[in-house]
């Protein structure tokens, strides 16, 4: 349990410390490597409640495609994010209170929250425990079945974005040298090698 | 367990997806040679679509264990949602041949926009809601920038795309909250949590359900969510802000009046007063900043604001009246809507494009035929008697003023005397100033046919009233009945 607890709390700061270096971190590429670190602690948050699926998921998607992908847009892209920053301290005091507003808000809201009173009974109830099955398995279990719709329906939104992605970005350009596997196979000596007779002394 | 059944009840919507994904192979190993017939293909799976619709029985289904609902709410609309993108599929194609921006994706894009909005339509929980939205927000975004080499078309796409992501952000954040405060996602059991005499919703699902209004109050783009409308509908290629102007609104304010009135319908008393302002902030703000437009599209975009402020005065009302008076509302939008962006597609001087209000000048003249249209439509939609538009409003205002809502229609009526201002001025400007240089012949027959079709719908309406307002009075009546 002590065990736990020191990695709750040692994952936790890490996260937080990480997340507040993402945004203060003068160089970019800084930033996206403390959002990586941001995220593996969040995945070690993950496992210790015992979401190990979850977990590996915030892994290989956020770290192997998306923060790969930020990484290759601050690196490829010339923007100049001093630049880009400039404005922020004047904005901050409205954002401050903006976000204080919403915090109260938010307080107020919460404060009224209650549990149900038949709440004991229900938890757990359709979710399988841990002992029985894997997190995977349970996941899958109600996935594929019961939201069999919203899971396709998903694939037809990915579908719809990689469409987009082309349509706006894909241009057939002219004077490409592209490599024609067929062509290159089938050269054969003859059209390719012409054999010069050179005089002697004379040069090519 | 996914049964026969469930996908029984979504047959319609299988059928639009396998062909969209079809059309896609088809175009992609065909290339953009055959633009044309994917387009008219394209056409023939919504009308295909429409047709199984239609054919489907009467009853009230529901489906993947309440997450989809399939009525004659959902028939009705999703009927109105198909008309309007084939048409904008049919107005599209000689567009886009002109403006050299044909490509296969196009039709394909679309299709994928009207199964979002199916879905939309037919959401009876808030994760198929938000699926079904943004599989018709994200083709939609891609089409509004489907002209890239435009500056302003790049625009269109990318203030629709952050204002939109926001919009979803919003929305969802009110999800979450109502599924933290109330427990559940599905329409019927939340219906069943609100019921009863000592139901009481607490101040998190009303916040949740706020935030979920402003969300859905952007996709209709109501006052004071409105502000992308003007500038996607002036940067995007003219048919698909008449596609814009149409089918998504159609949808979302299917979606609006669902979710009020099914899951929420016993917190009436909580969401009347956001719907009866935005409504009159819609009202209003259509009819004054429209009087300042120099360019056609952003009017339309500014009348489309207000109608849809209009159509909420129904939903403010909150009977079965006011929904049926929305249903009928919506039909006659569609018409005028796709009727004048067929005029607007027309307005083509030596090939290119032109957008000013003040090309119109003496188009009486010119092309008289073109000029009866476009005038019939702008009396429609300033609301005069005896044409469609006028009834439209007649059941709104009808709906909120049997339910003591006279404040209301009386801003209604008021807007709508300012409104038809502007609509009257295009009309003057139209048949009473110098002739300005004549447009070119329109190209296809398609795009006169659709506008003389829509012109006589919108003339005729007070003849044969009877199959619209039947069916969307059964339409309303679904919603009422079940709880």
């Amino acid at each position: 349990m002590i065990i736990q607890t020191i990695a709750f709390y040692a994952f936790a700061a890490v996260t937080v410390a990480a997340a507040v270096m993402v945004i203060s971190a003068r160089n970019p590429v800084h930033s996206v490597l403390f959002l990586i670190l941001a995220f593996f602690n969040a995945a070690g948050l993950f496992v210790l409640m015992g979401a190990a699926f979850i977990a590996m998921i915030l892994i290989i998607v956020y770290v192997g495609a998306v923060a790969v992908l930020f990484l290759f847009v601050v690196m490829m892209l010339d923007i100049n994010f001093v630049e880009l920053r400039q404005g922020f301290l004047q904005y901050l005091p409205i954002g401050a209170l903006v976000g204080l507003v919403l915090l109260a808000e938010l307080v107020l809201i919460f404060g009224s929250w209650v549990v149900a009173p038949d709440f004991a009974e229900r938890v757990g109830s359709p979710t399988p425990f841990l002992t029985e099955t894997t997190n995977t398995h349970a996941l899958g279990q109600i996935l594929y079945t019961d939201y069999a719709f919203l899971f396709q329906a998903c694939g037809l939104i990915l579908l719809v974005a990689m469409i987009g992605a082309i349509v706006l970005t894909l241009r057939s350009r002219e004077g490409v040298k592209r490599q024609h596997i067929g062509a290159q196979i089938s050269r054969t000596r003859e059209e390719s090698v012409e054999i010069k007779q050179v005089e002697p002394g004379s040069g090519v | 367990m996914v049964t026969s059944a469930d996908l029984y009840s979504v047959l319609p919507e299988l059928i639009l997806a396998v062909l969209a994904m079809a059309l896609l192979m088809y175009g992609v190993f065909r290339g953009d040679k055959t633009v044309n017939t994917v387009s008219w293909l394209a056409v023939g799976a919504l009308v295909l679509t429409a047709i199984i619709i239609s054919a489907s029985p009467d009853t009230e289904q529901s489906a993947f264990r309440g997450q989809l609902i399939v009525d004659q709410f959902a028939t009705y609309m999703k009927w109105l949602v198909l008309i309007g993108s084939a048409l904008a599929i049919i107005m599209s194609m000689n567009y886009n041949e002109r403006e050299g921006i044909q490509r296969f994706e196009f039709p394909v894009l679309i299709l994928f926009a009207s199964l979002g909005m199916l879905l939309m339509v037919s959401a009876n929980d808030l994760m198929s809601l938000y699926v079904g939205l943004e599989l018709q927000s994200l083709s939609l975004y891609v089409i509004a920038a489907f002209r890239r080499d435009s500056t302003k078309s790049s625009e269109a796409g990318l203030k629709y795309f952050v204002l939109g992501a926001l919009s979803s952000g919003m929305l969802l954040y009110g999800a979450s909250m109502i599924y933290g405060f109330a427990g559940t996602t599905q329409f019927d059991q939340l219906a069943t949590l609100f019921t009863g005499p000592n139901a009481d919703p607490g101040v998190g699902v009303i916040v949740g359900l706020v935030f979920l209004m402003a969300g859905l109050a952007f996709k209709v783009s109501a006052v004071p969510f409105h502000m992308w409308t003007p500038d996607v509908y002036e940067g995007a290629p003219t048919p698909v802000t008449a596609l814009f102007a149409v089918a998504p609104k159609i949808a979302a304010i299917a979606l609006l009046v669902r979710t009020m009135v099914g899951p929420f319908g016993e917190l009436f008393e909580q969401w009347q007063q956001i719907i009866i302002f935005i409504s009159i902030a819609s009202m209003l703000l259509g009819a004054l900043a429209a009087i300042w437009q120099t360019n056609i599209k952003r009017l339309m975009a500014y009348s489309s604001i207000g109608h849809i402020g209009y159509a909420l005065v129904g939903l403010a009302a909150g009977s079965e009246e006011g929904i049926r008076g929305i249903g009928v509302y919506m039909a006659i939008y569609l018409v005028m809507n796709i009727g004048t962006f067929c005029c607007i597609l027309s307005m083509r001087r030596q090939g290119m494009m032109v957008e000013g209000i003040s090309d119109l000048a003496g188009l009486a003249r010119n092309q008289p035929m073109m000029a009866a249209a476009m005038a019939i439509f702008m009396f429609s939609m300033a609301g005069i008697p005896p044409l469609a538009g006028f009834f439209g409003k007649l059941y709104v205002f009808m709906a909120a003023v049997n339910e003591g809502l006279y404040v209301l229609a009386i801003i209604g009526v008021l807007t709508s005397v300012i409104g038809a201002f502007y609509y009257l001025r295009i009309i003057k400007i139209m048949y009473f100033d110098e002739p300005a240089e004549a447009f070119d012949k329109m190209a296809g027959r398609e795009v006169g046919t659709i506008m003389g079709v829509s012109g006589l719908f919108t003339l005729l309406f007070f003849v044969f009233p009877t199959p619209i307002v039947s069916a969307a009075s059964k339409a309303a009546a679904v919603l009422f009945s079940a709880g």
